[in-house]
């Protein structure tokens, strides 16, 4: 995609995402949130941030999938969106229906068992807002850096969870999200599952079963190597004897 | 000469080039917004509308305010507008601000009441008798959802007892079940499996005599919206709301305890009994406080929701813990 349209695509999401968050806003102001305004900011902020964590999740097999690579400087726009509806959402839930108490709102907490989940969700996705900048990724490294953004998983779990425990009835919307997600993470798991499958054996053991009987195998790749990690699995090395 | 003149009117002028897009691209921008705002709307309806059902001649006041009968609660009443436009009434709709415009066209005429069972007069009501029954009264009572939200509504209707009375119950009759109408055709959401259909509920014969039940006819001096139950429900203000079955088609006069939507559905979190009571937490929530519709901030909810001086005697001895 050209620069000049990728800026206005990006722009384009950035002001898409925002429309809740207006709205939600605009309806405030109006008293147009209906009989239960706090609750029904509660829902919507709730509702949001769970959009925004399966439209995060989604980037990467619709990239992969479409070969559309531009699609990548969405995942993060849509991450940070996630983390501020969610953070909306708990920030109205203290504020407004705990009226800023600290010990209802752990006491409720106590008693409510799904409001534990939601902050479990709410929570490991703390560093993963940090961890966001471009100088963040640089500094962990990449490796690392998507290693622990892996939490979004554990975040979208939590949420879909949270929504699932609370609704009395009618679970058929948690249910649908629930879907969603499973789609979301199964994909990952084909993915992880067809890369391991040329390497079933673990390298080292591999490594071992090459080596002449009377060398020990640990030094050998304790020289070579510094850590077992750094064994190439495709290849195995030439044991320089 | 006319070369020239051709390629001067074909490059468009870069000004207007670019505006041009500028033009397109705030288009997008703005319908993409719009396109956004109607997804948000759908996913999270707010509800709105009107109230013209039409209004009930000759309601009659019972009591002033002060009167220990707890007809008249004292309490700022809920705004009509948010009576009727957040509503548990799940043969319509689970969302609350989704059920007025689903029931709007909800059709009563031809609307009949059987009472049966364990009745001397067993009776099929043409709903126009069942209202001449007993005069009209206004009744405001405090409403409390097994939610944690509540509201005060002015009802207009009639004490249940008046009806009994009228069928005269048998020895044997200790219980009065009730049922809502079934049919999918007009309550689109019993083709969905969430509850079982009919609601039924259930009432000791003792609670279901009290003066303070009531058969709801109207509010706010109306007939009843059919979001709140059109044409008849029931009303009984010491008890969670969704013991309050709307749209009733049937009561029956019966010796053992009936079976019960929401008891049935989740036993644990939803008792028969279903008092309102803020030392008995719901499973997943406390009763403690609760949400008054129109308020800021949380108040604290009342034993039997501010009606133990009438009711409390009904349970004297009950373990209200096991008996929920
Ligand atoms: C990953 C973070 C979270 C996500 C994705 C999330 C999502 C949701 C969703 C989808 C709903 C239901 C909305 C609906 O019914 O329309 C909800 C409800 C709710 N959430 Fe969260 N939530 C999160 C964290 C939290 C936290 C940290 C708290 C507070 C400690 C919280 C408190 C609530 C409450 C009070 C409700 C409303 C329950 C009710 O009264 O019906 N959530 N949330």
């Amino acid at each position: 995609m050209k620069e000049a349209n990728l800026r206005f695509t990006k722009l384009l999401v950035l002001v898409n995402c925002a429309v809740p968050a207006a709205l939600l806003a605009w309806d405030a102001w109006n008293h147009q949130l209906g009989a239960n305004p706090v609750k029904f900011a509660i829902l919507t902020t709730g509702m949001s941030a769970l959009v925004f964590l399966m439209l995060t999740m989604l980037v990467t097999p619709l990239r992969k999938i479409s070969g559309l690579n531009w699609i990548i400087s969405f995942r993060r726009t849509f991450g940070l969106y996630a983390f501020f509806y969610a953070c909306a959402h708990f920030l109205i839930f203290f504020a407004l229906d705990r009226s800023l108490s600290i010990s209802g709102t752990l006491s409720e907490m106590a008693k409510r068992k799904y409001l534990i989940v939601g902050s479990t969700g709410l929570l490991v996705m703390v560093p993963l807002a940090v961890t966001s900048t471009n100088a963040m990724i640089k500094r962990l490294g990449g490796k690392r850096w998507r290693a622990l953004h892996r939490l979004a998983y554990v975040a979208a779990v939590a949420g879909v969870i949270h929504y699932y425990m609370q609704v009395k009835a009618d679970t058929r919307q948690p249910l649908a999200f629930m879907g969603v997600l499973a789609i979301l993470l199964g994909y990952r798991l084909v993915v992880y599952l067809r890369q391991r499958r040329p390497n079933k054996i673990p390298s080292n053991a591999r490594c071992k079963a090459n080596l002449p009987k009377k060398l020990s195998p640990t030094v050998v790749l304790d020289r070579t190597f510094p850590s077992h990690e750094h064994v190439e699995p495709k290849s195995p090395p030439n044991l320089p004897l | 000469m006319l070369a020239k003149k051709l390629s001067a009117s074909e490059v468009t002028d870069p000004a207007l080039y670019f505006n041009r897009r500028n033009f397109i691209r705030a288009g997008i921008l703005a319908a993409s917004a719009v396109a956004t705002g109607a997804v948000y709307r759908r996913l999270n309806p707010a509800g709105g509308g009107e109230v013209n059902t039409p209004l009930i001649q000759g309601v009659t006041v019972p009591a002033p305010a002060t009167d220990p009968s707890g007809f008249r609660a004292a309490d700022r009443q809920t705004s009509l507008q948010d009576i009727t436009h957040y509503n548990n009434f799940y043969e319509f709709s689970t969302d609350k601000a989704s059920v007025a415009p689903l029931a709007a066209n909800f059709n009563t005429t031809g609307w009949r009441v059987s009472v049966e069972g364990l009745v001397k007069m067993p009776r099929v009501f043409e709903l126009d008798d069942l209202l001449k029954l007993s005069p009209p009264e206004e009744r405001i009572y405090r409403m409390r959802c097994v939610e944690g939200w509540s509201m005060v509504i002015p009802w207009v209707g009639y004490s249940l007892s008046k009806l009994l009375d009228a069928v005269e119950p048998l020895e044997e009759a200790k219980y009065v079940a009730f049922e809502t109408l079934l049919d999918p055709k007009r309550m689109p959401e019993q083709s969905a499996g969430v509850l079982q259909w009919p609601y039924v509920e259930g009432l000791r014969l003792d609670e279901a005599r009290h003066p303070l039940t009531l058969l709801a006819t109207g509010l706010y001096g109306r007939a009843l919206p059919p979001q709140d139950g059109a044409p008849i429900r029931l009303v009984v203000p010491w008890k969670y709301g969704f013991k309050g079955i709307k749209s009733i088609v049937k009561i029956s006069l019966v010796a053992s305890q009936p079976r019960t939507t929401w008891n049935s559905e989740a036993p644990r979190e939803y008792g028969f009994y279903a008092n309102v009571n803020p030392h008995v937490d719901h499973p997943r929530w406390s009763q403690a406080t609760e949400q008054r519709i129109g308020e800021f901030g949380r108040r604290p909810t009342l034993m039997f929701n501010g009606y133990e001086e009438q009711v409390g005697h009904l349970y004297a001895g009950m373990d209200l813990r096991t008996n929920f």
